[in-house]
């Protein structure tokens, strides 16, 4: 055991346990502490990965913004909903088969796949990952029209979300 | 970098997993939301790792991760927009309540 692979396994018994406590808590509030919890995870996972700008953006967009308006959208919402019953469905036990039937499916389909256990590409020496994405987000013949595209997509879903939410009288 | 590239892709396959869980088990709307949020980070866990392992001079994994990023951003947004206004008019937020158009 290297100490990367022990910080490696902390992360995803965090995630992991995080994620269970967010689809299993009764409390909405604390599910939507423990998905901040699960994304900080996702977050170190990241930095291990050597997508430090990735980590960064996980931090300010999905826990500063996405978890923050789940937050917002629980107390606009909870009156009806607080401990008012079980919170999961009667069904659940399927739920539960379907989910450990897909992950036993996928667990297996990656054992079986050839070179699933390499050992990570060689970064080239001096390779500067922020500018090169930054680069290619930016430049006609890489990315730059679905990086348009998925601004338009934005703008349009947050305008929409406005319409949608705003109280009409 | 002495972690197997398994490793995160059986993390992810088992992320996956809890947040479909969710997304099938659970009643409340918001909670099914927060439930495709982990399973879209499954996802990007997975691109940021073949990017790392497999073309780190290419930024493909990285520019599919952030646009994963502005797709659930809008997701999110929508999701709850949907469900506040849902819930002002019908005051639930159950997804087996929501059911005028449930044929």
């Amino acid at each position: 055991m290297t100490p990367v692979q022990i910080i490696f396994l902390l992360c995803a018994a965090l995630i992991l346990a995080s994620a269970l406590m967010v689809v299993t808590t009764r409390n909405l509030i604390h599910a939507a502490l423990w998905l901040v919890a699960a994304l900080f995870g996702v977050a170190m996972l990241y930095a291990i990965l050597d997508a430090g700008f990735l980590a960064v953006v996980q931090v300010v967009v999905y826990i500063g913004a996405i978890a923050i308006l789940f937050i917002f959208a629980v107390m606009l919402t909870r009156r009806e909903m607080r401990d008012r019953g079980p919170q999961l469905r009667k069904d659940w036990w399927l739920a539960a088969l379907l989910s450990l039937l897909v992950f036993a499916g996928l667990a297996f389909l990656l054992v079986t796949q050839p070179g699933v256990n390499r050992s990570a590409a060689v970064m080239p020496e001096g390779l500067d990952t922020l500018g090169k994405l930054g680069a290619a987000l930016v430049s006609p013949d890489a990315y730059v029209l679905p990086f348009e595209v998925a601004s338009v997509l934005l703008l349009a879903a947050l305008i929409g979300a406005v319409y949608v939410a705003a109280s009409k009288k | 970098m002495s972690i197997p590239l398994s490793w995160y892709l059986i993390l992810s396959a088992a992320l996956f997993s809890i947040g479909l869980f969710g997304v099938l088990a659970r009643k409340n709307a918001i909670a099914i939301l927060l439930g495709v949020e982990l399973m879209l980070n499954a996802v990007n866990v997975n691109l940021v790792a073949f990017w790392r392992y497999l073309e780190p001079a290419k930024m493909a994994g990285q520019v599919f991760a952030i646009i994963v990023f502005a797709v659930a951003a809008a997701e999110v947004a929508v999701g709850l927009a949907l469900i506040i206004s849902v819930y002002r008019r019908r005051k639930t937020v159950i997804a087996d309540e929501i059911d005028l158009m449930k044929w």
